[in-house]
């Protein structure tokens, strides 16, 4: 039980003694959702999926406020060109539609 | 429309069926989107907002924090940049001290563990925590106000393992990484620096215990730098380099991210982009109400308790004032015990209840003189909100 281990330790510490330090091998979640399709006539998802999945889970993508064109722009420059992401520049375009139309559904 | 179950089935990895519907928080975020799901998915971690699932970006509920100042190692919101080894082995572990030294080292735990103990309490806060409440909007993880925490650190002064190796005269800088990785080549590296008079104040320190325990992988087993004050992006994780330099650090993570405008309150008129910039760097005063969430419908009473948890930034909380009725009348707090001026502090005070909407307001002053201001700064980070918060409550 990860509660009792835990609680050892803080005894172990509290009481001036050496921490134990346990090896840790840990497993991290997984999610494999895909940037969903928007709907008939709708830019289509394959360029952002097939880019934009390598480093990042798609949540933060899907959270953003609604953001302008330039400002998506911006952050597809950003992943490119300082974090060196290995997006096509032929899919910029396809990429940024999307990003829009999903933009433009935000709501609260 | 993307409608809400069908956001929270894509951003939760699950099929949206009712059947399975999981917890969701709303984060009150203007013009949304608002909902979060919760997950117990991440490993040593209890029921956290998942805002990120790869690089892991965890928040702490606000509930958390009316429990008690310290925040619980399993509820310490999560926030990383890059890929990170998912599993550490503590006895192989090395810490290097090298650069502008006149010894370079090679630390194990032990050896840190053999060095001069040092405790210290201090809030652990995101640079953009509150980002989605910032209007206009920025872009960036849309945290609400639970990308912080508070622990008691335990470990080695900073000073004592650089006077170890001997800094060499002339030293400007010192810059520190961990064992994280940038996915792609030739992607910056995450390393941050301090000045090194800062560095050797004696209160910067490598914690390899937070709250009596080892770290949790997520927060940076086995080792973290905690810089008190100052904002997390300081506090590197896993840190396993240190390095002094001659110069400073120019490199992308001091030099282009994590920049703020270069006045006192990091504000900007919205939509400024050219304007002088500066590392952000320490931190401003900051209350919540924690005692009622935001959009609490209540019994009515005529005297309302209010509580919740103030920092003072980089000087300790002086004191804390309440508003029921939106900043027209204050009455003082009173302070819960002060568990040092780096660490959050209770506050609890009684308002007049009014039937109907009531707007309640928190407002810490630290020692410095600092007080919140009533209107927000901007900046396009989103960075260092710290304006009076308002918890809007109905009482019927």
């Amino acid at each position: 039980m990860r509660c009792l281990v835990l609680g050892a330790a803080v005894l172990a510490v509290g009481a001036g003694a050496a921490p134990v330090f346990r090896a840790l091998d840990v497993e991290l979640p997984f999610n494999a959702r895909m940037y969903p399709a928007l709907g008939r006539g709708a830019p289509p998802p394959e360029a952002i999926n097939n880019n934009c999945l390598a480093c990042h889970s798609i949540e933060l993508v899907m959270t953003q406020p609604k953001l302008t064109r330039p400002e998506w722009t911006a952050e597809v420059t950003k992943m490119r060109s300082t974090y060196k992401a290995p997006v096509d520049p032929a899919d910029d375009a396809a990429i940024i539609e999307w990003l829009v139309a999903m933009s433009a559904k935000t709501t609260g | 429309m993307t409608d809400r179950r069908q956001f929270l089935a894509a951003v939760a990895g699950l099929a949206a069926s009712p059947a399975r519907a999981q917890k969701t928080v709303d984060l009150h975020l203007p013009g949304g989107p608002s909902a979060r799901p919760m997950t117990t998915a991440f490993p040593q971690k209890a029921a956290m907002i998942l805002q990120r699932t790869t690089p892991p970006l965890l928040e702490t509920p606000m509930a958390v924090f009316d429990r008690g100042i310290i925040t619980p190692n399993e509820l310490h919101y999560v926030r990383w940049h890059w890929s990170f080894p998912t599993a550490v082995d503590p006895a192989a572990f090395r810490l290097k001290v090298g650069g502008a030294v006149a010894t370079p080292l090679s630390l194990s735990l032990a050896d840190l563990v053999a060095l001069p103990r040092f405790e210290i309490t201090a809030v652990n806060q995101c640079s953009g925590n509150s980002r989605g409440l910032v209007q206009p909007r920025v872009a960036g993880a849309q945290w609400g106000h639970g990308a912080m925490g508070n622990a008691r650190w335990t470990g080695v002064r900073l000073r004592d393992v650089l006077d170890r190796a001997g800094v060499t005269p002339g030293a400007v800088a010192v810059r520190f990484a961990g064992l994280d990785t940038p996915l792609v080549d030739d992607a910056p590296d995450f390393a941050k620096s301090l000045g090194v008079d800062h560095a050797r104040d004696g209160e910067v320190m490598l914690a390899y215990a937070m709250n009596g325990a080892p770290l949790p992988l997520l927060n940076g087993f086995p080792l973290r730098l905690v810089v008190p004050g100052w904002y997390s992006t300081y506090w590197v994780k896993m840190v396993d380099s240190i390095e002094v330099l001659t110069e400073a650090d120019h490199g992308y993570w001091m030099a282009k991210a994590y920049q703020v405008p270069a006045n006192p309150t990091a504000n900007v008129a919205p939509g400024t982009t050219d304007f002088a910039k500066q590392p952000i760097s320490r931190m401003p005063p900051r209350s919540f109400i924690t005692s009622m969430a935001d959009g609490a419908r209540l019994a009515f009473r005529a005297a309302l308790p209010v509580g919740g948890i103030a920092m003072g930034g980089d000087s300790g909380v002086r004191g804390v004032e309440i508003s029921g009725d939106g900043g027209a009348n204050w009455v003082a707090a009173k302070l819960g015990p002060d568990a040092g001026k780096y660490s959050f502090r209770r506050f609890d005070a009684v308002v007049a209840g009014v039937r109907g909407p009531m707007q309640l307001m928190a407002r810490a002053r630290n020692m410095a003189g600092d007080v919140q201001p009533m209107q927000p700064n901007w900046n396009p980070g989103g960075y260092a909100r710290n304006v009076v918060e308002t918890i809007h409550a109905a009482l019927a």
